[in-house]
């Protein structure tokens, strides 16, 4: 590849002219265009290697996401993991159309972990308001490099040149050169300073805004998609590896005979159990190592394993449950004040409390965790359908004592992720049995019995609310606890407190607009791994939150759509600070770029109403709607679920709405698709979702005992509705969970007149 | 020696008998477009046509399909074009798309015995086959869509 191209690096901002040689030591061929992002560290230009792919390497390359060839072809890099969410499509639409491109010449190439990318962790349903503007910029400026390389060459001023479908034009003439024509030149020139870089006009959008088919739609259908449970390679053995049952046990002993008489079983390996805090460490355990999938299973079967059960071995859901309730009835840390709640519960005309409970769940993607790892001369290449490319690099090279950069890892495509997948613990479990192996690739595949019983939990909750009515029952108080092991213990054994994460999703963030509100979490320690699952502390929060506000409605006698649009008021930007919030979260993004805009909440309750019919037909003898509204991932969303309870208690959900204010959209279709699966998500999570722990043992083991929804359990239909807005874009593939599961259980009692305090719905007797 | 036919492809295996007919697909002659979810017939992400009925390849043993003839999602069209998958690309109907080779296969049986099957028959053809990601009203309008094609 040529030496001489300059193509711009911005840092903090400012334009900066490299060397694509200095870049990445690329694929790309000569004479391609390819653009360096605008919101990179530069060190982070440091590394190369030769997995970049084409984007990497070609003429024109305005930004490390995008690179141009001479015959036409662009490659645009996602870094992100698709797991779903279409964002492999998604992102590069949005360069695409801003380099006016011809959306069949674009071709989509797969990021590595590489920190060169930016943040590649995929979740907390940020890739599209982190990256729409940087892969924006990346279309845009590789427009205007083209169009003035095509007037240099006609000797014509820029402004009679336009960018039109893959061609620049010269107005006046009518010349035209294609894109692949004027890469080589183009590449050649400086990247545009940030703030000179023109966008297009809206009503220009080509494919931002309409309907775009996912590109991966027919492998899919025809069975040829590679996911991560796909990979094969050359002389690669198969591992099942049998953990210890109780969170933080050791093998003591083991008796591997009869494994080792198994056909096919080829080795035995151990693994070392974590050191505390657990954070993405494997949990340790014994692997049988075999020629297949199934003879290592078959042999894991033969293992006689004597476990150190440790200090976890006496835990008990139900015991646990007892004293998240206990605790919850006892002031905890306050995380937000306004007013003072104890002085008018004093002076209440009526006060209203209630316990709730939410248990631990399994994340249960339909692709369980699997890896290909192959440790050759100290560095290590693995294959993952993984959330986290760069987190699988830091914690294999943990494992292994080597450096990130020694570790390339390649990103399948996802069988589902919803935050089990950013924890690459499965990965180093492949590296260390590679290694161990003397360097065989070897694939680890966890079996859905592994999964289930040895997930990172969504986290249990207790929650205790109370509330102060006024005499004319409006809300004049609220307060609010929850307790519950924090996803904090992954980085510190001790933790018995939440974090501002947990806090500012649902707890610290709720949107009345009350004189008297304090909310408050208590100590509770963890005994199973906890981690992130979609929409994370949203669900226990506005679960409880929105439950009870639908009680307080009916304590009240008042509908309970017009009592939450009381409770928020007429709307507003909240002031967190004001209200003795330390550190509101906010999903990691600025308050100013994103604020609590009640306004917009009301709005979508208000939509809500409208679509379902809301209050046009009475409630009661089995049939009911319940409503609820929340922010998440800065994003507002209101769920109405329509239910129908029969004489035996079966529950129905022949119609549900979805209707979703989450900024401007990209592709609508991928955003209704987010929101309908959110909604069955959400349906089983009411449903019948639940992890238990006995003597330290998840009680749960595949999907006759860990329910989700099924098709004639799921809502018969879910209608979504989109906001049009104007605002930058939030987050989509979680916020369609929270408010969806208080909406189902406020349509239940709608229905049966049974408040269900507890989930799963199924642990309560409705008729 | 186990002789059986897959795609119109004649086979032979000599391994374990016993080994699921889902890792000899994946694992020994590379048609990964079946997909191990449970393991335990729960999920139906491995469902396969044995003599042209839908099953659980990870519930069916070599022995068992000694001398069946079976079809994967790699050999339900030669094109890729059967009504289903081009009704499942119009609806846009895969998420993630793990689970959907076994819901197409499970809805390609269903379809070969009742071209306009109702709501109610489709939600009990198709209810063991789990869609984690929360596909099924897509699915189900493209069953109509298919089962409109073909009849
Ligand atoms: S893998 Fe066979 S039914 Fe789930
Ligand atoms: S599309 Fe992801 S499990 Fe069905």
């Amino acid at each position: 590849m040529s030496d001489h191209i300059e193509n711009g690096l911005v840092e903090n901002g400012v334009v900066e002219n490299i060397s694509r040689r200095s870049l990445i030591g690329g694929v790309f061929s000569a004479g391609a265009l390819v653009l360096a992002a605008r919101i990179l560290p530069e060190e982070a230009w440091a590394d190369t290697n030769e997995y970049h792919g084409k984007a990497a390497s070609s003429a024109l390359r305005p930004s490390i996401y995008l690179g141009i060839e001479p015959d036409g072809t662009i490659y645009i890099v996602t870094h992100r993991s698709e797991m779903g969410t279409g964002i492999r499509t998604t992102l590069p639409l949005v360069a695409a159309d801003e380099l006016d491109a011809d959306w069949s010449k674009v071709k989509i190439e797969q990021g590595i972990g590489d920190k060169a990318y930016g943040d590649q962790n995929t979740d907390g349903s940020k890739s599209i308001r982190g990256f729409f503007e940087a892969f924006r910029e990346s279309g845009a400026s590789a427009r205007m490099m083209l169009v003035s390389a095509a007037a240099k060459q006609w000797n014509v001023p820029e402004s009679e040149c336009a960018a039109k479908f893959h061609e620049v034009v010269h107005t006046p003439s009518g010349k035209k050169l294609g894109y692949g024509a004027l890469a080589t030149a183009a590449g050649k020139l400086p990247v545009p300073k940030p703030a000179d870089v023109k966008y297009k006009p809206k009503s220009e959008w080509r494919y931002i805004g309409k309907e775009s088919k996912i590109a991966d739609l027919a492998d899919i259908c025809t069975g040829k998609a590679t996911f991560g449970m796909d990979i094969k390679r050359q002389g690669m053995l198969y591992a099942s590896i049998e953990r210890p049952p109780v969170m933080g046990g050791k093998v003591q002993s083991f008796d591997d005979k009869a494994a080792r008489q198994v056909k096919g079983v080829s080795g035995i390996e151990t693994i070392d159990g974590f050191k505390p805090p657990y954070t993405f460490q494997p949990l340790g355990g014994v692997a049988v190592i075999a020629n297949s999938t199934w003879a290592a299973i078959q042999g894991r079967k033969k293992l006689k394993i004597e476990w150190n059960n440790g200090e976890n071995a006496a835990h008990d859901s139900e015991q646990y449950r007892k004293e998240l309730l206990t605790t919850a009835r006892k002031p905890g840390k306050v995380v937000r004040n306004i007013g003072d709640v104890d002085a008018a519960f004093a002076k209440a005309s009526k006060t209203v409390e209630a316990e709730y409970y939410a248990p631990l769940l399994a994340h249960a993607t339909m692709e369980p965790p699997v890896a290909v790892a192959e440790f050759k001369g100290n560095k290590v290449e693995c294959w993952v359908p993984t959330q986290n490319p760069q987190a699988v690099q830091d914690t294999v090279a943990g494992a292994l004592g080597l450096k990130p950069e020694d570790v390339t890892c390649h990103v399948t495509l996802l069988g589902g992720g919803f935050g089990r997948k950013s924890k690459p613990d499965y990965v180093a479990e492949a590296a260390i049995l590679s290694k161990k192996q003397g360097g065989k690739p070897v694939k680890v595949v966890w079996t859905r019995e592994d999964d289930i019983k040895f997930d990172y939990y969504h986290s249990v909750a207790g929650m205790y609310h109370k509330a102060a009515l006024d005499s004319n029952g409006k809300a004049t108080a609220w307060l609010h606890r929850s307790v519950f092991p924090s996803i904090s213990s992954m980085n510190d054994a001790s933790s018995m407190y939440g974090f501002d994460v947990e806090y500012g999703m649902g707890l610290n963030d709720m949107p009345w607009d009350l004189p008297n509100h304090r909310a408050e979490n208590g100590p509770a320690k963890a005994h199973v791994r906890i981690g992130w699952l979609r929409s994370v502390a949203n669900i226990y929060h506005v679960f409880s939150g929105l439950s009870f506000a639908d009680e307080l409605a009916h304590a009240a006698g008042r509908d309970s759509l017009e009592y939450q649009l009381e409770m928020i008021g007429p709307g507003k930007i909240i002031d967190f600070k004001s209200q003795g919030v330390a550190n509101y979260w906010n999903y990691g993004e600025s308050y100013e770029k994103f604020p609590f805009d009640s306004k917009r909440l009301r709005h979508v309750l208000e939509v809500a109403g409208e679509k379902s019919g809301w209050g046009k037909r009475k409630s009661g003898n089995g049939w009911g709607l319940g409503i609820a509204a929340a922010r998440s991932f800065t994003s507002y969303v209101a769920s109405v679920v329509e239910v129908e309870v029969d004489k035996a208690g079966k529950i129905r959900i022949p119609r549900a709405w979805q209707v979703a204010d989450v900024g401007m959209v990209i592709n609508p279709e991928r955003v209704r698709s987010q929101f309908e699966g959110a909604a069955v998500m959400a349906a089983g999570i009411g449903l019948t979702g639940e992890i238990s722990v006995a003597d330290g043992r998840v009680q749960q083991s595949n999907f006759n005992n860990y329910q989700v929804a099924r098709m004639n359990q799921a809502p018969m239909q879910t209608d979504v509705h989109i906001i049009e807005s104007t605002a930058l874009p939030g987050g989509v593939g979680e916020p369609g969970v929270p408010p969806f599961v208080p909406a189902f259980a406020n349509a239940i009692f709608a229905a049966t007149g049974k408040r269900v305090r507890d989930l799963p719905f199924s642990k309560t007797k409705l008729v | 020696m186990i002789k059986l036919k897959i795609n119109g492809r004649e086979r032979s295996f000599d391994g374990d008998p016993e080994m699921p007919l889902l890792w000899y697909l994946r694992d020994e002659i590379d048609l990964t477009g079946t997909k191990f979810g449970c393991g335990a017939g729960l999920c139906g992400a491995c469902t396969v046509h044995k003599n042209g009925e839908a099953v659980r390849s990870c519930q069916t043993s070599m022995k068992d399909a000694a001398g069946k003839s079976i079809t994967t999602i790699e050999g339900l069209s030669p094109n890729g074009q059967h009504p289903l998958q081009k009704a499942w690309m119009e609806a846009n109907v895969p998420q993630c798309g793990y689970c959907q080779t076994g819901q197409i296969m499970q809805a390609a049986a269903l379809l070969k015995k009742n071209h306009k099957p109702s709501d109610k028959e489709i939600d009990d053809a198709m209810s063991g086959n789990i869609c984690r990601c929360g596909t099924y009203q897509r699915i189900r309008s493209a069953i109509h869509a298919a089962g409109k094609e073909m009849a």
